[in-house]
């Protein structure tokens, strides 16, 4: 268990950054700062170990190909994978669920059919899928939410009667950080043989995640968001898929034997990774990972409920303030607006008080219309976020006010 | 008529260079032009008249009296609508070739520079555009 100094330690944000001159970084669900352990085994990589993977049979090719497929191991332990072939590494969420889409889209999907999405999505979990039905003349259908964000049961117990081809959901808004309860959610499908695909994007940052108890038949998330480097992701795929999956993306590496007439592709992960990989980002994600464990991501769990919490206290007292989803449990993220004000003019004077939070509709226009609003300032916390970085982020938006509510918008 | 947008632009620098250093009182200023802003007429309150690529919405239309052009602009943020308004003044009721030859660097002098680079979400750069393109 390590204290929130310790954590800091380890982030260069805080002693080389912007971080030593006191700006404070609430903007961890767009991405986070990453650990000195994260860089050094990016540069090990480049310096002592820089070769193409799976490709040679030189010592440099190999210790490189041995790494990949560790941190590979590595990944698939961080989220209770038994088998590591079933983590396919890609450049990031939103690949990974490009993939998938075109995949499906070869075999699975059907024209005409209905794929349920939730209105907490992120883009990036429904362009993909829009562009589907676009093509297909399929239907999107809304994952049945009360007004409070609970699941009507019935009523989605009733669209899985009727025929769902795919459920794919956010495990935890990137705007509001409100959870689905997935494990339900999965139970149900199941029944119903409705194929799962978790957006893991937030909640991974946050929890540890069980896979192999879970059961999704897919789920994605990015390194960036765990602490690791940008340009990295997993798609994850449930036994049944991994092999059975088409392929939507060919080239070397994934082959077993090619010919003019006819190519193999080789099973395993190996089959979804054509080309050369972000090798480099693949061991930073892995050391971001084994510093998480160490930590012990529970632990900072607790402590970044613990800030998220005294966040939303101190907000609903100033009667200026709107909490989106207010009272409800939150991982991560808590959006907010100030009556009357828009989040730019927010936004733009707490940068100039050292405070880095997210303002507009970051990436989730559907639920903006949901909430009927243009946009929303989200505060996201992180490992190494403090109850003083709270605090300094109160006051400042305390003077931001003085300032604002001397104009009426 | 209006004087040169050169000489408007060297008022505007020589009021902010009063506020210094502080940010808060340039800042205030810009919602005080904001507030002063001739009121957006509600006939071009259409998306034909929104420009794209901005975080909040900015609306921009123009008319032509002779060979002048006058310009109206809204936004719902009032920093964004502080900006506008800093950018009309110096183009209000002026010729095209007026316009087309208006330099905006007094943005950077003022102390925004940052404001203009190419992916800041409040669309400065987009405002400019629009307005030498509506002369064109
Ligand atoms: C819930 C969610 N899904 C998907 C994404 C897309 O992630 P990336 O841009 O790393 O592909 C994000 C990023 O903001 C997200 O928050």
């Amino acid at each position: 268990m390590a204290s929130i100094n310790d954590i800091r330690a380890a982030f260069p944000y805080f002693s080389q950054g912007p971080g030593a001159t006191g700006y404070v970084y609430l903007d961890n669900a767009a991405t986070t700062q990453k650990p000195f352990a994260v860089l050094e085994a990016m540069n090990q990589f480049y310096i002592h170990s820089c070769a193409n993977i799976h490709r040679g049979v030189h010592r440099l090719s190999q210790s490189a190909s041995i790494a990949f497929e560790d941190a590979r191991g590595t990944t698939a332990q961080y989220f209770g994978v038994n088998n590591p072939q079933q983590i396919i590494f890609t450049s990031g969420a939103t690949e990974s669920i490009n993939l998938l889409a075109q995949g499906l889209a070869k075999s699975h999907l059907k024209p005409g059919d209905s794929i349920m999405l939730s209105v907490l999505e992120h883009h990036a979990n429904f362009l993909p899928w829009q562009e589907w039905a676009h093509a297909h003349q399929g239907t999107l259908k809304t994952l049945p939410l009360t007004s409070d964000f609970e699941i009507h049961w019935p009523e989605l117990e009733s669209h899985f009667k009727s025929g769902i081809a795919l459920l794919s959901i956010t495990a935890v808004s990137n705007t509001l950080g409100i959870r689905l309860p997935l494990e339900q959610i999965i139970n149900m499908a199941k029944r119903y043989g409705v194929p799962v695909c978790i957006d893991a994007a937030q909640l991974a940052a946050h929890q540890y995640m069980n896979l192999d108890t879970l059961q999704p038949d897919f789920l994605v998330c990015s390194a960036h968001k765990l602490y690791g480097p940008t340009g990295t992701g997993i798609l994850y795929l449930a036994p049944s898929w991994l092999n059975s999956l088409p392929i939507s993306k060919t080239g070397g590496g994934a082959i077993s034997k090619v010919s003019w007439e006819k190519t193999e592709y080789v099973d395993g992960a190996l089959r979804y990774e054509a080309g050369t990989p972000n090798i480099a980002g693949v061991l930073g994600f892995a050391a971001a990972l084994k510093k998480l464990q160490q930590w012990d991501l529970a632990t900072c769990e607790k402590h970044e409920q613990q800030c998220l919490n005294y966040l939303e206290q101190q907000l609903i007292q100033i009667p200026e303030i709107i909490v989106y989803a207010q009272g409800k449990p939150k991982i991560g993220s808590l959006s907010f607006n100030v009556k009357g004000h828009h989040a730019f003019d927010v936004g733009s004077f707490l940068d100039r008080y050292q405070i880095a939070v997210r303002t507009g509709h970051h990436c989730t226009q559907p639920l903006m219309t949901h909430l009927n609003v243009s946009g929303t300032i989200r505060v996201s916390v992180g490992i190494y976020t403090s109850q003083d970085d709270i605090n300094a982020f109160i006051n400042a938006l305390k003077k931001t006010l003085v300032h604002l509510l001397k104009y009426h918008a | 008529m209006p004087e040169t947008p050169e000489l408007i632009a060297e008022t505007i620098v020589q009021e902010f260079s009063e506020f210094g250093d502080d940010w808060t009182l340039k800042y205030e200023f810009l919602m005080e032009q904001a507030i002063h802003l001739e009121p957006f007429p509600d006939t071009y309150r259409l998306d034909a008249f929104l420009i794209p690529g901005c975080q909040s919405q900015v609306w921009l239309a123009v008319e032509r009296t002779e060979n002048r052009y006058h310009f109206f602009a809204d936004s719902d943020a009032l920093i964004t609508k502080g900006m506008i308004a800093l950018l009309l003044r110096v183009v209000q009721d002026q010729t095209a070739a007026a316009i087309s030859a208006t330099s905006f660097d007094y943005i950077t002098k003022i102390g925004f520079h940052n404001q203009l680079s190419p992916t800041r979400a409040n669309g400065l750069r987009s405002m400019i555009q629009r307005i030498k393109q509506t002369v064109v």
